[in-house]
């Protein structure tokens, strides 16, 4: 079997797994079974680590965050709490962070000038949006969730990416904090320099980011980087690498405020991390081989299906 | 003229020991974490809530959860430190408290460096994170 087919046979193979146990009725009467504690205690930490080392694997692929397919995946087919979830969740999302963005700073990749102002204003909000996230009835936080992954889905649609986005000129705010920078561009050895621009614009919608990585603990990397890439100007490399990075200080402000509520529940957080940690680690030996349209779609359809379920429970459907 | 461009490449030194701060905290805390977690599921240490019970709590709301359990919200857990499942949020607690030691730390190059609106920025957000963490911020259903 050449490399391309084992690519499409193993993306293939995850999302059909993956399709199965989330259509599947056995998920709905497992859900009962756990209330009711008719399973060994150990029955849903190991379905959880088994299905989050597919998620780790698929996340990689697909090139999304962990956390953004955790939230409306587990919460939408598994027994628990919306509310244990979103702690695990933003937990997830932040072991991923600290452990790829020693690497990406000191690569210079992710620019600590640039995360500063960022981070302070997303980490702020996202405070605020934990609080309200917390404080709302589940249900609508259910409907918001449901929203926001097709939002996210369309987002994964439309966006586009520059490479090495056209700033001719940096703007005053960033001039004068001095965020620009130099990489060396690995494919090519160029060395690239790099200026961003709209610096109040972009700051502006990371209120917005904050917000929703507090409420829905997803992690935000699916936003972060269209806002510094497309709207900043950012060289498409530094605001991947930033975003990873940057979500090391948003999840931190919002998971301390889940965690101080008492939405950490051990039995769920290791499972899921160790899951996702195996799974990115044999998903990013995979990459090579696997074909990342493909993957991509199956993550899109994955995630729609999570968000209409995500509605629907919501709605009490 | 090539040393000085190869020299811009590399990164600041604020930006080096936040990495490596952030790198040591990370470590430390998945350790822990996983210490923790093998000392809780293989029932070395006494959990607090019984492991086959667990399963009927987390399908519960966060405020019934902890009404039902009795635990206290915040920082309570410290004072169960004595218990499997309560000793594993040391490491969540480390992963979750690294980044405001990586901001202080870095404020002294900031401040040699004469870069007052960063060593602001540097503390503000500090103070933000220490809010959270602190408790003090309390919501509910």
């Amino acid at each position: 079997m050449s490399e391309r087919l084992k690519g499409r046979f193993w993306a293939v193979n995850l999302g059909l797994f993956f399709f199965l146990l989330s259509s599947s009725p056995v998920m709905a009467a497992a859900e009962e079974a756990a209330a009711s504690g008719s399973h060994a205690w150990w029955f849903w930490p190991l379905v959880l680590l088994i299905v989050t080392f597919a998620m780790g694997i698929l996340a990689v692929l697909g090139g999304v965050g962990g956390g953004v397919l955790f939230v409306p995946i587990i919460s939408g087919f598994f027994p628990f709490h919306l509310d244990f979830v979103r702690g695990t969740g933003l937990l997830v999302a932040l072991s991923g962070a600290l452990a790829a963005g020693p690497g990406l700073l000191k690569m210079n990749l992710a620019s600590l000038r640039l995360a500063i102002p960022v981070a302070l204003i997303a980490s702020a909000c996202a405070i605020v949006g934990a609080m309200i996230g917390l404080a709302l009835p589940t249900n609508i936080v259910q409907i918001l969730l449901g929203g926001t992954i097709i939002g996210i889905c369309v987002l994964m649609l439309i966006a586009k990416k520059s490479t090495y986005p056209d700033v001719q000129q940096a703007d005053k705010l960033s001039s004068a904090l001095r965020i620009y920078g130099v990489y060396r561009e690995a494919s090519t050895g160029k060395i690239i320099d790099w200026k961003i621009h709209r610096t109040i614009q972009g700051l502006g919608l990371f209120i917005m980011i904050g917000v929703m990585a507090g409420m829905f603990g997803l992690g935000a990397g699916w936003a972060n980087v269209p806002v510094l890439n497309l709207v900043m100007g950012a060289p498409l490399k530094i605001s991947v690498a930033t975003s990873k990075f940057l979500l090391s200080i948003t999840d931190t402000s919002a998971a301390w405020i889940y965690m101080n509520q008492g939405c950490v529940i051990p039995m769920m957080v290791v499972p899921s991390l160790v899951g996702i940690m195996l799974g990115s680690f044999i998903g990013v030996r995979l990459l090579a081989i696997a074909k990342p349209t493909v993957v991509r779609w199956i993550v899109i359809g994955m995630l729609a299906f999570a968000g209409i379920r995500a509605l629907l429970k919501g709605f009490g459907i | 003229m090539a040393d000085q461009q190869e020299a811009k490449l590399e990164a600041g030194p604020e930006q080096l020991l936040y990495a490596s701060i952030l790198q040591k905290g990370m470590f430390v805390g998945l350790v822990i974490l996983f210490i923790t977690f093998a000392l809780y599921a293989l029932s070395i240490m006494k959990p607090y809530i019984p492991l086959d019970e667990v399963s009927h709590y987390w399908t519960m709301n966060v405020h019934d959860y902890l009404h039902h359990a009795h635990i206290k919200p915040g920082w309570s857990w410290v004072g169960m430190l004595n218990y499997g499942d309560f000793i594993n949020f040391t490491g969540v607690a480390i992963l979750a408290g690294v980044t405001i030691i990586c901001y202080l730390a870095i404020v002294p190059i900031l401040l040699k460096s004469n870069d007052k609106v960063y060593v602001v920025l540097a503390v503000l957000e500090a103070l933000v994170l220490s809010l959270a963490a602190s408790g003090i911020l309390a919501v509910g259903h």
